[in-house]
């Protein structure tokens, strides 16, 4: 079982994002937090004192625990932003300013 | 005609808004109904997005011919042009506006109109002023999560969290899951994971059977919710999810993403029982202690609160003319609460712009059910709780502020050696609840560490906003009547 079967989904034609230059594969409608889960990933910032890595927290848009940098713009909650063909998605180091 | 009808604006299309929106429109007022979700629904009725197609939601979800009575009534009302929806309308902040026409509390000249404030998703750079007469706040709650060692490691999420992406993006985060905390989102969270095919290897509560029986009294005036608990129960024993109530998370492990968690039993002074510790593999930790209120905006109008919650009256009016509240803003106790919340709001809205006075005999049903779910939410409230002593806990290296990567061990120095007593001053010394969050996700576990009291912060505008915003003038024609 999985959660798409529970629901009897029939998603629309499913197409490619890049992640850190990476294809994968994203559903229509799913955010980037929800595409990047199902491709596996749970991680897609460093934090800006420790590195170290953080993803989804919250899920709700509250905690900006998921930021992440999509087509060149930081500070995307991951959570919100749908997930559109051709995006690209890059982990968010830091503030997202420093390169 | 129709313009000449009196405008409400709700913000916030969960179950005490959409309930709010049709007892208004149904009695002649126009209702702008603003709400940040791409659909209507909030977190209870989360839908998946349209693009997954899924042919049977109803099985993540409870109470869906409720949800579909709701979403029938918004669409004749959508129809009819009663109704307006605003979706993806991030509501920043609110404030009244002497320039909107009429007299739209009649009974209250001093409340002349408002105008809300919001920000346009996803991208949320340019932002809308919305006029209305009245305004109604269902703004809902969010998730309190309290700190833990290893609390940070990604696959670690709120319990809420795990299930806005299952519901909403039919995705999880991972394969094994532990799901743990207090309350009773706890129940949902784990046989709905285990629904869509998660292993879901313990459901971990800290509260326990005793804590029920001692407010069974307040309990037992809900016997549909207890029922519900019930059905919970068998599902959970269905899907072979191991309960330990009474039990805690001491530690989550992981380098890069978490790996399992240690959990321990609870002894009779809410310290973990020596020699109870046991490790569990895992890769999701779904983990929430409870909502909090969601009240920046009414705070930012100046309605008073009552410890985290708006002050209402029985119409659920807030000491402010011309602005109402209901659900889970006024005082978290589930959706049932806020559908009859909503509903005796949006009776009183109408009534109230018209210059008249809701009728009482015919509110009856829903103050009925609004008493009884209220002193049933008090009952539960009293008896989950988290560990009387999770503070002691925390590590000095565990992070406490997210954002801003604030340690427990500096927000003891700022109390030990540098004398904070307060919540701010703690903030104001080493950066807890400066961040992006505004606070919302380290206040109780920063105010726990700390020893001091939970005080809730003033928070407007109630998202971060790009500067541009607040210079900009609001330049859309107010709504004549």
């Amino acid at each position: 079982m999985n959660p798409l079967e529970l629901v009897r989904a029939r998603a629309g034609t499913p197409f490619t994002v890049r992640f850190d230059g990476r294809e994968i594969e994203a559903l229509p409608g799913r955010t980037v937090a929800a595409v990047l889960w199902s491709a596996g990933v749970t991680a897609w910032r460093t934090t800006r004192d420790g590195g170290r890595p953080r993803g989804v927290f919250c899920g709700i848009g509250v905690c900006f625990d998921c930021l992440v940098t999509v087509d060149g713009r930081p500070n995307q909650r991951a959570c919100l932003v749908p997930a559109e063909p051709g995006a690209d998605i890059r982990t968010q180091e830091g503030t997202g300013h420093d390169e | 005609m129709s313009e000449r009808r009196p405008v409400l604006a709700v913000i916030g299309a969960g179950p005490a808004g959409l309930a709010a929106t049709l007892a208004a429109a149904a009695r002649g007022v126009r209702v702008t109904l603003i709400d940040s979700g791409t659909q209507a629904g909030g977190q209870f009725y989360r839908q998946p997005a349209p693009g997954l197609g899924a042919r049977r939601p109803q099985a993540l979800h409870h109470q869906w011919r409720t949800w579909e009575r709701l979403r029938t009534g918004l669409d004749t009302r959508l129809a009819d042009g009663r109704v307006t929806h605003l979706t993806d309308h991030h509501v920043c902040w609110v404030e009244r506006d002497s320039s909107v026409e009429g007299e739209p509390v009649r009974d209250d000249p001093a409340a002349p109109g408002f105008t809300v404030h919001a920000l346009l998703g996803p991208e949320q750079r340019e932002s809308v002023a919305i006029r209305a007469h009245g305004v109604l706040l269902a703004t809902g709650a969010y998730e309190k999560v309290l700190p833990f060692p290893g609390w940070t490691l990604p696959g670690v999420v709120t319990a809420g969290g795990a299930q806005a992406l299952l519901k909403g993006g039919l995705t999880l985060p991972g394969r094994t899951a532990v799901v743990a905390g207090t309350g009773p989102l706890l129940l949902p969270v784990a046989t709905g994971l285990a629904a869509a095919g998660a292993r879901v290897v313990a459901l971990v509560e800290s509260a326990g059977p005793r804590d029920f029986v001692r407010r069974s009294r307040s309990l037992a005036g809900a016997p549909d919710k207890l029922a519900e608990g019930a059905g919970y129960a068998a599902r959970l024993l269905r899907h072979r999810v191991s309960v330990k109530a009474r039990h805690t998370v001491l530690e989550a492990h992981g380098v890069e993403r978490l790996e399992s968690v240690t959990v321990a039993a609870l002894g009779p002074d809410g310290r973990p029982r020596p020699g109870t510790a046991l490790r569990l593999p895992c890769d999701t930790l779904a983990v929430g202690h409870g909502l909090l209120p969601h009240t920046d905006l009414a705070d930012g109008l100046g309605c008073r609160l009552d410890g985290p919650a708006v002050r209402v009256d029985d119409e659920q009016r807030t000491d402010v003319p011309g602005v109402w509240a209901a659900g889970e803003s006024t005082g978290v106790g589930g959706a049932a609460l806020s559908l009859a919340e909503g509903h005796l709001a949006g009776r009183s809205a109408a009534a109230r712009l018209h210059g008249t006075a809701p009728d009482p005999a015919r509110r009856t049903r829903a103050a009925r059910t609004r008493t009884r779910l209220r002193a049933f939410s008090e009952g539960l409230a009293g008896a989950f709780a988290p560990p009387a002593h999770w503070a002691e806990l925390v590590t000095d290296e565990t992070v406490v502020c997210r954002c801003e990567e604030v340690t427990a061990g500096a927000v003891r120095e700022a109390v030990g050696s540098l004398g904070a007593g307060d919540l701010r001053t703690v903030k104001l010394l080493t950066r807890a609840g400066m961040g992006w969050c505004q606070g919302r996700m380290c206040e109780s576990g920063v105010a726990g560490v700390a020893g001091c009291a939970a005080t809730p912060a003033r928070r407007l505008p109630a998202r971060p906003v790009p500067l541009g915003m607040l210079a900009a003038p609001t330049d859309d024609p107010p709504p004549a009547r």
